[in-house]
């Protein structure tokens, strides 16, 4: 489609002209898209957010082998080494009962304090990473049956419910979104629809004298995507200063944790741009989709 | 030149309106299309610029075989044959300047051409003067003409007028046919489907008489032949 630059002008022109003319329709039309992509928008941050948390704790699953109180420190060595050739073992990291203890007491509180020296009521530790999340049951069955081993737990049951929650709140997700995405090019096509008919004298009269079916399309697609295009701004802007406000709310509570939001930057960059480019590209579709029948010879 | 052959055309409500025509028509031919009401005429003419396809037959409008070609080709045929209406359809929000250069400027036309153009035909059309008002601040017969200007403006080579004179009155009527003829002189193929008798018989041409969807009467220089 080589176009002569004039005529692109002329298209951005009239597409312009147009909006201004239909003024409250095209409001209209723009504060419904917002409205649709504020929720899509809203919906992608909580996705991915939950996605990321998901993800935290799917590597934050892991099994803690308690070590017997009567092993020496090379038994302590034997058992470290005999975990570490289990297939499914990734990582195996050594925490003394001082390292757990210190752990307690950040966590709960100074009053642990006077467990400290030889009144520490802990074990030591080995916490094993395995290769995959599911593998965590398999190790710790393996691991019980090892010698020195007082005990292995694991996360598991737990981190399974959540996998499980997590895909269904995804899938559900998705259709909404697909059905929000759908009303919207709706809004928008009927939108269209009105200011073609509003011109439908126009279009006879081009196809009368010879304009192609493309020139006579450019404008009501370009309106179309700066409805979308506009109707977006607007959501863009309001999440992004809700993510900022509460990116720095929620953060204080994951301090010291393995749990974080996904950061501003680049998460709400990219966010941005895909609720611009699905305005322009709904708001194509939706006028295309209008003008397919006004247009047949 | 424009050939027809067995061109039939059924409507989808099941209507006949044109029934099995043949018809040649030489480039610069000034041709009246009469009959009476509902006889096909119209149905005639929108097969020429292939606002209505024919069901049967084969018709070729210069170089274009309008049964054969794409939708995509249509626009260039619709700048090689331009079309006047009973109700002129100019646009109200445009300038009579505007509503011609409007033509132009849809098939992309450059602006110096399309200036000296507007101007041009204006001037052939005798409304240079009016370039600036607006369509409701003409009469009935300066809208016509300045239809005319625009169905001419991208120098078609075939101008189809469907009852160009329908909605004037006579002493207009005659207006609108004296620049009919200026542009026939300049080598332009006229097709005219008309009711006005006088015009037909006091300015001779070709004449198609069409009844039930079928010619039948085709003279040069011929008379009206109904009751006015
Ligand atoms: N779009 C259409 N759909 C169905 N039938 C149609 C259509 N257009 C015309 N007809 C029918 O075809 C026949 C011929 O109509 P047409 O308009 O060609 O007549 P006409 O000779 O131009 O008449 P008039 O002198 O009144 O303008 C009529 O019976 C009409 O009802
Ligand atoms: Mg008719």
């Amino acid at each position: 489609m080589a176009m002569k630059l004039r005529t692109m002008g002329r298209h951005i022109k009239e597409a312009f002209k147009s909006l201004v003319r239909n003024g409250w329709m095209s409001l209209a039309a723009v504060s419904a898209v917002a409205v649709t992509l504020l929720l899509v928008g809203s919906f992608i941050a909580l996705l991915m957010n939950v996605n990321k948390l998901a993800s935290d704790v799917e590597n934050d699953v892991s099994v803690r082998v308690y070590i017997d109180l009567a092993a020496t420190e090379e038994q302590q060595t034997q058992l470290g080494e005999e975990l570490e050739t289990l297939p499914e073992v990734e990582t195996v990291v050594y925490s003394s009962r001082e390292d757990e203890l210190q752990q307690v007491v950040g966590t709960y509180g100074t009053e642990f304090d006077l467990f400290e020296g030889d009144d520490n009521p802990l074990h030591d530790v080995y916490i094993v990473n395995t290769n995959s999340p599911e593998q965590t049951s398999v190790v710790a069955e393996k691991a019980e049956d090892l010698e020195f081993v007082s005990q292995a737990n694991y996360g598991g049951a737990e981190a399974d419910k959540l996998f499980k929650t997590m895909e269904s709140v995804r899938n559900v997700g998705g259709v909404v979104i697909i059905a929000l995405l759908l009303t919207a090019v709706f809004l928008i096509s009927n939108t269209i629809r009105i200011t073609i008919f509003t011109r439908r004298t126009e279009i006879e009269i081009m196809k009368l004298v010879g304009a192609t079916n493309w020139f006579i399309r450019w404008p009501f697609v370009i309106e179309g995507a700066l409805i979308g295009l506009v109707g977006a701004i607007i959501p863009t802007a309001i999440i992004s200063a809700v993510y900022v406000y509460g990116y720095d709310m929620i953060s204080t509570y994951f301090v010291g944790t393995y749990f974080s939001l996904l950061p501003v930057n680049p998460f709400l960059y990219q966010l941005g741009a895909v609720l611009l480019a699905v305005g322009v590209v709904i708001g194509s579709i939706g006028s295309l989709l209008s003008i397919r029948k006004f247009l047949r010879v | 030149m424009i050939e027809m052959l067995n061109v039939s055309k059924k409507y989808p409500n099941g209507i006949t309106a044109v029934n099995d025509l043949s018809i040649r028509i030489e480039q610069g031919e000034f041709v009246y299309v009469v009959g009476p009401s509902g006889a096909g005429k119209s149905t005639f003419i929108k097969m020429i610029y292939r606002e209505e396809l024919p069901t049967k037959g084969t018709i070729k409008v210069g170089d274009f075989d309008l049964a054969k070609m794409k939708n995509k080709q249509v626009p260039f045929l619709r700048r090689h044959v331009g079309v006047v209406f009973q109700d002129f359809k100019l646009l109200p929000r445009l300038t009579v300047y505007e509503n011609i250069a409007y033509a132009m400027e849809v098939v992309e036309k450059n602006p110096k051409a399309i200036k000296k153009r507007v101007l041009e035909v204006l001037d052939l059309v005798k409304l240079k003067h009016k370039v600036k008002m607006f369509p409701n601040e003409l009469s009935g017969g300066e809208q016509q003409r300045i239809a005319i200007a625009r169905a001419i403006a991208n120098m078609p080579r075939v101008l189809i007028c469907d009852e160009p004179t329908g909605n004037l009155d006579p002493e207009t009527s005659w207006e609108i046919m004296r620049i009919l003829e200026e542009i026939a002189n300049s080598g332009t193929t006229i097709i005219m489907a008309t009711h006005n008798s006088q015009i037909v018989n006091e300015v001779r041409h070709r004449v198609l008489a069409i009844e039930n969807g079928r010619i039948v009467r085709d003279q040069q220089e011929g008379d009206y032949g109904y009751e006015a």
